[in-house]
């Protein structure tokens, strides 16, 4: 990070933000809640003598719940094909559903249900209700079905839409000039109904040449959207590229195409369909460097997930061997895939597909990723003299420098991450070139060479002294500080 | 937090609604007279359970329960029940499988019910897979699931891909019928303020609905008053933010699903999961849903102490003190136990998953690109995220909440944040971005739109908090940006000295630690105090207009102090956070009816490709 210590102070104190600290460091609160976890606990003993809350079964559902029915249901069908009766259990409501009344009530009001009148349902469904709260429901009742085929008038345009918004079957087939299509099309649109729209636009569909449409959906944007959606939804890839392909949308059209490699499971099938049908479409010049990358990820990690397959079982790599494979390199990312050559191919030379200098050649990995990435796998693997050379460089005269382009601090992180002995952390605490952050860095992972060093380079003695009773009596520690603060050349500033 | 006013109204009863929908469903069922199988498909579950339960449905002959999945079905039964949502994939599956039944010559009974309402493209893949005739198919109108007291949830996640992404406007009219039951129900309402293209189509809907209502409701005393509609995508940047309030924060890291969470072993403490239903019965949960998390602990450990003491009275009690202690008070204290402990374990869980994840630097980062300053600083950490193979969907969280803040990025960014991203989560994700580009989530500045006047540039400068930004405000991202036009006229982003005292929050800016008000909100907030958009035309005209207000009748017989707020594409716990703290503070009781809880992580989990 670029960000230095002083604007990051400035930051803090001028912020009005309470610090919201969810650091160890700071853990007042973690330990405020470990004890009235303690305290909580403690009373367990009491409490769970005949504990009568809910009853669950293993997977935590209560029992009686729809969900829990549903899985035991699918692990009797596992046991026996053949009887597949329920299993008799104690049913137990949900604690939500006891405000409902028990489903005694709800048999007499279904059976009103059953024997409502056709024309005066929902009346009557009203007055049923009426005496549990005195108030007319409207509900959304389904209507009979009678009223629904209604096949007999000769509804207009704008008439047929408002009764397919109702929910009513409108025969389309007697609007048959084109006219007449386009005006229900833009009825529909007018009434905001996705699901009318969409209906009208099926019934284009079958009664318009797709030239004819196509040219007057152009026009016609929300219709359009509707039909795009509707093509995509139905799978039907063949008109939708053409649709595509007549509105000029290059770029959708590519995105479109390419999107179908989704549905190949099998990797050298993918790898054929990205090289065959996506290397060539129309995308942005940005978008097509992604697709070609695309490609020649997958195509080198079938070769060496061949390779390194055959080679795991053969057993004759000892890095196998140590550390098993947990998965297919295949269909991962780039970021993944370097890291998995990091552990397995280092030391490879650049002309192998496997290699990470390779990768990081063929796909122009920035050096700051690539160190990371590097860091993470050879500090895995706990080989320090790699993770040294990565932040060696030589220069002119043939000296040697450490340097991170990822800032030592973060380096010092990840290492502390993979559990680096306290040796390895504290070189890179110690190259931590803000004395502030080298100091919390090295308290925080116990590098007190370091931090007495930094004391000392700022004749800080006050301080040394603070940090005199934080290392353990009479430790090297300890007795490096006390000659520190006894040595009379330093001349302390405080 | 500020207790009641006196003079707010009380909340309608939404039990009824449950009632409604399970006697529907009952009478659909009875349709089908005899035994049946019930398929039900895997995102109808859980509401179901909300409202019925295994008893009842054996009640009406439901033998055996299955989850609708892409699978073989192995079933003796001759009558087979699919309970689903009107989509295509499960209209061709049941399709496929009476054609099995056909060609092996099995003659059974098919019932297809769809929630909450048929569209006209399932008949139409009927029709297509011949078997229109074969199979009948029934509605059920379970348009609303009173998720709590307050919370109405149509629980149609895919309301936002649907909308705005595809621009399919299918469930306008099944928002729109929703409206109209609780208004029927409940109403009548005598006022309707919204904003948004999709507010305004499901009003004019609605409107068409009121007009054909035959029954004159007006004469009935109202619980409702007024109803504020909004489009998800008037405000990306709130659900876009990590949530920070106890119940957002329970959302985001263990996803509350319909009302209720799964705490597994690491919560409780034990080697089992729990499902916990978390709403206003809870009364642990209850009091701290609301609060900032820093508080959460100081409660819980309050609490802790006092069932401690409560439990202590037992100490020299004699036999018959001890029977009433059992009989009227230990039972109470063993439910706030049990709530207790499993609160603490969800609290140490989540203090955990933060610490790991450098969650302090995230809320910096968040904050900074908030306020606008440091905005290359912010971008280096989001880099250094998608470096390090943060989870995706966070990095993919903070680039958008970085693209909408700053108006789009510029290409250069654009062009290297997506590369890295690609590179480290899979180059399919190609589809994801081109998908964000649509919704306007994540978007690529235009060429033409960099920086036009020099007072851009000053202003920018003079907000900047440290004068030392010179290079910053020139070299990078001050653009033309609604966000910040918008956060200025309408104090979006509170200037305080000193601390924000959390504890005692003087405005909604609490749910997001004192940084930033939610738009959505404050944008209720005002209209709801100038009883119109007058004097906000300058933040519409940035939000590219579309708002509305319509009286629908005039008679006030109700309170005008209850709001439905009804938010189109989802509405994340933050925001229910921050107007119930209105609430409190104005004497409103707010509503919610919402297509879906969401966060951010739902929002972009749906804008990204899977096989299909």
């Amino acid at each position: 990070m670029s960000r230095t210590k002083g604007d990051e102070e400035d930051y803090w104190h001028s912020s009005k933000f309470k610090a919201f600290a969810f650091d160890d460091d700071d853990d007042d609160e973690l330990s405020q809640l470990k004890e009235s976890k303690r305290a909580v606990n403690s009373l367990r003993a009491i409490v769970d003598e005949d504990d009568d809350g809910e009853t669950v079964n293993w997977s935590g559902e209560p029992v009686g719940s729809i969900s829990w029915s549903i899985k035991e249901t699918a692990s009797n069908a596992r046991a026996s094909a053949e009887t597949r009766n329920f299993a008799p259990h104690k049913s137990r409501t949900e604690a939500s559903s006891s405000v409902f009344p028990k489903p005694g009530s709800s048999h007499s009001l279904s059976s009103l249900f059953r024997g409502w009148s056709q024309t005066e349902s929902r009346q009557s469904l009203s007055d049923a209700l009426l005496d549990t709260n005195s108030k007319i429901f409207a509900p959304e009742l389904r209507r009979p079905r009678s009223e629904n085929q209604d096949y007999s008038g000769d509804w207009s345009v704008e008439e047929t839409i408002r009764r397919m918004q109702r929910g009513k079957i409108c025969p389309l087939e007697r609007f048959r000039t084109l006219k007449e299509k386009l005006h229900l099309l833009d009825e529909a649109v007018k009434l905001h109904d996705g699901n009318v729209i969409t209906a009208v636009l099926i019934f284009l569909k079958k009664t318009l040449n797709s030239d004819v449409l196509f040219k007057e959906l152009e026009l016609r944007q929300v219709a359009l959207r509707h039909f795009i959606h509707f093509l995509r939804e139905m799978s039907e890839q063949q008109l939708l590229m053409d649709l595509l392909r007549y509105l000029e949308r290059t770029e959708e059209l590519a995105l479109c195409k390419y999107r179908e490699h989704l549905n190949i499971a099998g990797a050298d099938e993918r790898r054929d369909f990205l090289k065959s049908k996506c290397l060539s479409l129309p995308f942005s010049p940005e978008d097509s460097a992604h697709v070609q990358d695309h490609y020649t990820l997958l195509e080198r990690q079938i070769i060496v997930e061949a390779n390194d397959k055959h080679l795991e079982a053969t057993g004759q790599e000892q890095m196998f061997r140590k550390h098993p494979r947990k998965a297919s390199l295949l269909f991962m990312p780039l970021v993944t895939t370097l890291f998995y050559a990091c552990i397995y191919h280092y030391t490879e030379g650049e002309g192998t597909f496997s290699s990470p200098t390779n990768l990081r050649k063929t796909f122009k990995i920035p050096e700051k990723l690539y160190i990371l990435t590097a860091l993470a796998a050879r500090a895995k693997l706990r080989a320090w003299h790699d993770v040294d050379a990565l932040f060696t460089t030589k220069n002119w005269l043939g000296y040697t420098k450490k340097r991170a382009p990822v800032g030592f601090h973060r380096v010092v992180e990840i290492l502390h991450k993979n559990n680096a002995p306290v040796e390895i952390l504290q070189e890179y605490v110690r190259l931590v070139e803000d004395t502030e952050s080298r100091i919390s860095l090295g308290t925080k992972y116990k590098c007190h060479d370091v931090v007495i060093d930094t004391y000392r380079d700022l004749k800080d003695r006050q301080q040394l002294m603070v940090y005199r009773c934080k290392v353990e009596r009479s430790s090297p520690e300890e007795i490096k500080i006390d000659n520190i603060l006894s040595n009379m050349q330093i001349r302390w500033k405080n | 937090m500020a207790s009641e006013r006196i003079d707010s109204p009380e909340l309608p009863d939404f039990t009824i609604l449950k009632r409604l929908a399970r006697d529907q469903l009952i009478y659909i069922l009875e349709q089908l007279p005899g035994k049946k199988d019930l398929f039900i498909e895997p995102d109808l579950m859980s509401p179901l359970d909300r409202i019925a339960n295994v008893s009842i449905l054996k009640q009406h002959e439901v033998d055996k329960l299955y989850k609708l999945e892409d699978k073989p079905i192995y079933s003796n039964c001759d009558q087979l029940c699919f309970l689903i949502r009107p989509r295509i994939k499960h209209v061709k599956f049941i399709a496929n499988l009476v054609r099995s039944d056909k060609a092996s010559a099995r003659n059974r009974k098919y019932k297809i019910i769809f929630s909450p309402q048929k569209f006209y493209t399932c008949d139409m893949v009927l029709e297509q897979e011949g078997i229109f005739g074969d199979v009948t198919c029934d509605e059920w109108s379970f348009y609303l699931l009173p998720l709590d007291d307050d919370i109405i949830s149509m629980e149609l996640p895919e309301f936002y891909r649907d909308y705005f992404l595809e621009g399919d406007q299918r469930w306008v009219g099944t928002v729109a019928k929703a409206l109209h039951l609780l208004n029927s129900i409940f109403g009548p309402v005598s006022k309707t303020y919204g904003i948004g293209r999709c507010s305004k189509m499901v009003f004019d809907l609605w409107r068409d609905l009121l007009e054909d209502d035959e029954h004159d409701q007006k004469d009935r005393r109202s619980d409702l008053g007024l109803v504020f509609m909004i489009d998800r995508d008037v405000d990306y940047v709130t659900p876009m933010c990590s949530q920070v309030v106890y119940e957002g924060l329970v959302d985001d890291i263990f996803r509350i699903k319909c009302g209720s969470v799964e705490f597994g072993p690491e919560v409780t403490s034990c080697d089992k999961s729990i499902k916990v239903l978390l709403n206003s019965q809870d009364k642990v949960f209850n009091e701290i849903r609301n609060e900032h998390f820093s508080n959460v602990f100081s409660f819980l450990s309050q609490k802790a102490r006092n069932l401690q003491s409560q439990y202590d009275k037992r100490q020299g009690m004699d036999i018959r003190q001890m029977k009433t202690f059992v009989a009227q008070e230990l039972k109470g204290l063993k439910q706030e136990h049990r709530l207790l402990s499993l609160h603490i374990g969800a609290c140490e869980s989540i203090m955990k998953k933060k610490t790991k994840q450098d969650f302090q630097e995230l809320m910096k980062t968040e904050h900074s690109l908030l306020e606008g300053f440091e905005i290359r600083e912010s971008i280096s950490f989001i880099e250094e995220h998608i470096n390090r193979q943060v989870s995706p969907i966070e990095s993919l969280r903070l680039l958008c909440l970085l693209s909408i803040t700053e108006y789009g990025l510029i290409t250069k960014d654009y062009r290297s944040l997506k590369t890295q991203y690609l590179q480290s989560y899979g180059p399919e994700h190609l589809l994801t971005f081109s998908n964000l580009k649509r919704t306007g989530l994540l978007t690529e500045q235009a060429p033409g739109e960099t920086l036009t006047a020099v007072e851009n540039k000053m202003s920018k400068l003079v907000t900047d908090k440290a004068a030392g930004k010179l290079t910053d405000a020139f070299s990078s991202l001050a653009k033309k940006s609604n966000f910040r036009g918008i956060g200025k006229k309408l104090g979006l982003i509170p200037r305080v000295d000193g601390e924000y005292d959390l504890k005692t929050p003087k405005d909604m800016a609490y749910i997001f630690s004192g940084a930033y008000i939610p738009l959505s909100c404050k944008l209720m907030e005002q209209v709801l105090q100038r009883k119109g958009w007058t004097g906000l035309e300058e933040v519409t005209r940035l939000l590219n207009g579309n708002e509305f207000a319509e009286q629908l009748c005039d008679r006030n017989s109700g309170s005008q102090r209850t709001i439905v707020a009804v938010f189109l594409g989802g509405c994340t716990f933050s925001e229910i956070s921050a107007l119930r703290f209105l609430g409190k503070e104005a004497g409103y009781k707010f509503i919610f009816l919402t297509t879906s809880i969401t966060n951010g992580a739902r929002m972009l989990e749906s804008m990204m490709e899977t096989k299909s």
